[in-house]
């Protein structure tokens, strides 16, 4: 489609999408009655429990299983050694193998009648460890004489005579930043750290494994894809991927951290060897030491601009450590760091870091909010020294269609401008402020992605809906898919019912990730509803006898239109389903599709935080999120992901931390310590829509879910460092460290 | 290590179990029960997702233990609609979309009874001050606390 091309939907009148009906899984979910992970239970089920490492960095001499298995009521016992696929880092994250990587990393494994007799066979696990010199700052970690992680994972991408745990090397950008920088008036270089963060979901990771002796097995988990917990764990286990069936649970947050594997192959092993069902759910603990976060970064970025706003060069120097394996999403942050912003010259360099912490798992928009972080503080700050709008800078410099991005491609139809226009025109942006309060901007933006899709849509004789997906259900997209189907069947919406079926059941489907879902599987849905009213519209041809070609579908009912139009009645859906039977068979839609045109999406947020210039401690006074969701099928659930990304931001900005101690263990694994942020930390949060339709998606959708996030930690901490007087340049902003920060600004 | 005989009464119900003497309330009412709209975020009453009342009196499951429900009465999520009629609070956690994924929800939803059964006209502040043992990580807690002023605003009116 043609950058100017009109979008299809275009005047076209919705009568389900944009209204914000009940969703189909929310009774029960308010009674209790819905299914989670934990909440599964087998006949002659067993329970499993990991042993894990208590050092950060360890060699694994040998591990002696005997004692734990002689114990009565222990019903097998798994190493690594039990798993003779081929090694990889997913599998080897799942259970050590010659060396334990981190505090928390799995080593040993074990079944038993109860909880209480699997504990006291762990503790009958003999490990001998010989204990290795440890790092876990990225910082650190890159230097000549830190301790290494792994021997042979760099890549050629980065330069000889570099730390071993420096994995690879990325650069994008365009044009000469040294050009750039001599046509400034302003130039400012900072150094910013921010501390890694867990996704933070309320429900640990927890599920049943079931294998039978013919090596069948079925799966029950949490998780963001269950079609990938398949792909995954039957190689690990040496199966037929047919062979194993996964049920998607009922999921208790992810926000990324479901998109990998942790117990599952461990579950179906201990299934495996026992002979019996087994069920297996970390602890809070577990969850903070051993799964999830993201990575902690050290960025340096400078930044010119003339004295009129125009922003002349942007350059960044990332580094991410992604815990103790390769794949940190430094090289997103190097993507999407300036891509808010039409810049001439532009260049960021990105390192992929290894340390001795968790293997970093996805967390919505992985890697741009540190990225968004640092560009918006600078651009804040040279804002300030030129006495400038923050708005009308940010304006003057953003992403436009055609506009070149910093990572490459041209940008189609995006609503970058939309949001900063809105921004500017509301309220919020005028108000006043009180002492000790500051307000803070930041743009923000996120790819999306669409992938492998597969839905399939069954008429039913009396004319309802059955639509299966294959996408795990979050944050409410069952009702987004209902609502589309029923919208473009010409349907009421209660005459749907989208249920998540399992691996066995639909084509191949990409996890719920990269805000993929009411797009790609709303479009796949659309096509499905589509495909369906083909075959309906054929039908109701045959039964009047004429050229199937000559029948139009309007507002749920099949239509002789062109030389035959208003010789028939209209036949309806349930018409058409009832006499199914009669005329062909059973009537289903379906589509597969790999998704492409998922459309980027922007935000601009506008924060107002008061800092306590005594304690350091920081209040958010008011938040206001401005974002294109291109067409937003039921809002509600569209401020919900506004709302649920800014507040995870402010916990990043204020609260949120790993910290380790000198002996390379977690120090703060629970929610005491690792503090979210709780109703009394927080204002409403206040949501604007925009719509620019994306022309990838009939309806014009936009992901919605993962650009929320990334504006937040720049706008709380332009909005703090206003407060504070002083620029704050570590995340999180704790009450310390703004001490600090102010203090020192005054001495 | 023997068990103990626990005789309870349980969303109005009587009823008795078996427990271990360690046991918590949570796994009683989980893995013994088969009530497992209470759910463990933490097991150290941080997230407020095991929210239970016992007499009346609002606590996170996770760090009672089941011995110590003997002759006492405790109420569940599932024991808050009544039978096909949601609580007012259960309805408008639905109108106002106030839960995403909806782990934390039966434990919110168990607190805020007890909050408006206790004060039935919160100010905002209020309830988000009583709300804040409880986790929500997808909802950024605004949907969240209108509902539960809408439902308090509508009760107050009944």
């Amino acid at each position: 489609m043609a950058l100017d091309d009109k979008h299809e939907a275009d005047g076209r009148v919705f009568k389900v999408v944009g209204t914000r009906p009940v969703r189909p899984d929310g009774i029960d979910k308010v009674t209790g009655r819905a299914r989670f992970g934990a909440d599964m239970s087998m006949p002659g089920m067993l329970v499993g429990w990991v042993l894990r490492s208590p050092h950060a960095h360890a060699q694994i001499r040998s591990i002696d299983t005997s004692k734990a298995e002689a114990l009565p009521g222990v019903k097998a016992v798994v190493t690594r050694k039990d798993f003779t696929a081929e090694s990889d880092d997913v599998l080897d994250n799942c259970m050590a193998g010659a060396k334990a990587l981190y505090d928390g990393h799995a080593v040993a494994a074990v079944a038993a009648v109860s909880a209480k007799v699997a504990k006291q066979a762990l503790k009958l696990i003999a490990v001998d460890y010989e204990v290795l010199p440890h790092v876990t700052d990225v910082d650190e970690a890159m230097k000549l004489d830190a301790p290494v992680l792994h021997k042979d994972k760099t890549d050629e991408t980065v330069p000889a005579g570099m730390s071993k745990n420096v994995i690879q090397r990325f650069e994008y950008g365009h044009g000469d930043v040294e050009a750039g920088f001599a046509e400034a008036d302003e130039i400012v270089s900072r150094s910013f750290k921010t501390a890694a963060t867990h996704q933070g979901y309320i429900e640990p990771h927890a599920c049943v494994a079931s294998m039978g002796p013919d090596g069948q097995a079925d799966l029950w988990v949490c998780t963001q894809g269950h079609y990938m917990v398949r792909n995954v764990c039957a190689p690990m286990l040496g199966m037929d991927i047919g062979k194993l069936r996964v049920t998607a649970s009922e999921i208790g947050g992810g926000f990324g951290g479901k998109t990998t594997v942790f117990l599952e192959p461990v579950a179906l092993m201990l299934s495996r060897k026992s002979g019996r069902p087994v069920k297996m759910v970390m602890t809070r603990e577990d969850v903070l030491r051993a799964t999830g976060p993201t990575a902690s970064t050290s960025i340096d970025v400078k930044i010119g601009m003339k004295k009129d706003g125009t922003i002349t060069a942007g350059w960044a120097e990332m580094r991410y450590q992604g815990g103790a394996y390769p794949g940190s999403p430094v090289q997103f942050g190097a993507m999407a760091a300036f891509a808010p912003y039409n810049l001439k010259h532009v260049k960021t360099i990105g390192w992929d870091v290894v340390t001795n912490r968790p293997k970093q798992a996805a967390y919505r928009a992985p890697g741009a909010p540190m990225g968004a972080y640092v560009v918006e503080s600078v651009i804040d700050e040279l804002c300030g020294n030129l006495g400038l709008d923050r708005l009308s800078v940010r304006l003057k410099n953003a992403s436009t269609e055609g506009a070149k991005a910093s990572y490459g491609p041209r940008f189609g139809k995006i609503g970058l401008t939309a949001t900063l226009e809105a921004a500017k025109a509301h309220p919020h942006y005028s108000a006043p402020l009180g002492p000790s309060q500051g307000r803070g901007i930041s743009c923000g933006f996120w790819f999306n992605f669409g992938g492998d899709t597969s839905v399939s849509l069954s008429v039913n004789n009396d004319g309802t809906i059955s639509l299966s997906e294959g996408n795990p259900d979050i944050g409410g997209s069952r009702a987004s898919m209902t609502m589309m189907a029923a919208e473009e069947l010409g349907i009421p919406y209660d005459s749907v019912r989208t249920i998540i079926a399992d691996t066995s059941a639909l084509g191949q489907n990409e996890v719920t990730d990269g805000s993929r879902v009411t797009f790609a599987v709303g479009l796949a849905t659309i096509k499905a509803a589509r495909d369906a009213i083909t075959k309906m519209c054929s039908r109701a041809a045959k039964v009047w006898g004429i050229d199937e070609d000559a029948v139009i579908w309007e507002d749920g009912h099949a239509k002789p239109a062109g030389p035959n139009a208003g010789k028939f009645p209209p036949m309806s859906l349930a018409e058409i389903a009832a006499q199914a039977s009669n005329t062909g068979g059973p009537i289903a839609g379906h589509h597969e599709v790999n998704a492409e045109g998922a459309g980027v999406s922007f935000a601009t947020h506008m924060c107002d935080a008061e800092v306590d210039p005594e304690t350091g401690a920081v209040k958010i006074l008011r938040y206001t999120v401005f974002q294109d969701a291109g067409k937003a099928v039921h809002p509600a659930y569209v401020e919900g992901q506004f709302q649920g990304g800014a507040v995870q931001g402010i916990g990043w900005a204020l609260n949120e931390e790993y910290i380790y101690g000198k002996d390379g263990r977690l120090q703060n694994p629970g929610f005491l310590d690792y503090r979210v942020p709780v109703a009394s930390d927080l204002p409403m949060i206040d949501t604007v829509i925009i719509e620019v339709p994306n022309p990838g998606h009939p309806y014009g959708v936009r992901g919605v879910g993962e650009t929320s996030i990334v504006p937040p930690l720049a706008a709380v901490a332009n909005a703090v460092s206003a407060a504070a007087g002083v620029r704050l340049t570590e995340l999180p902003m704790s009450p310390p460290r703004v001490l600090k920060a102010i203090d020192t600004a005054r001495a | 290590m023997t068990q103990i005989h626990v005789s309870t009464t349980i969303n109005g119900d009587a009823g008795e179990f078996l427990c271990e003497p360690d046991e918590t309330l949570l796994d009683v009412l989980r893995d013994r029960l088969g009530l497992t709209g209470a759910k463990e975020g933490c097991g150290t009453g941080d997230c407020g997702a095991c929210s239970v009342t016992v007499d009346g009196r609002l606590i996170c499951s996770c760090l009672m233990l089941g011995a110590e429900a003997d002759g006492r009465e405790v109420t569940t999520i599932e024991g808050m609609a009544n039978g096909e009629t949601l609580h007012p609070l259960q309805r408008k956690f639905l109108e106002h979309a106030a839960l995403q994924c909806g782990i934390c929800t039966p434990g919110i939803l168990v607190a805020a009874k007890a909050l408006l059964e206790k004060n039935p006209n919160p100010t905002e502040t209020e309830a988000r001050y009583w709300l804040a043992g409880n986790l929500c990580r997808c909802t950024g807690y605004d949907k969240i606390i209108r509902a539960v002023m809408d439902a308090a605003h509508e009760m107050r009116g009944a």
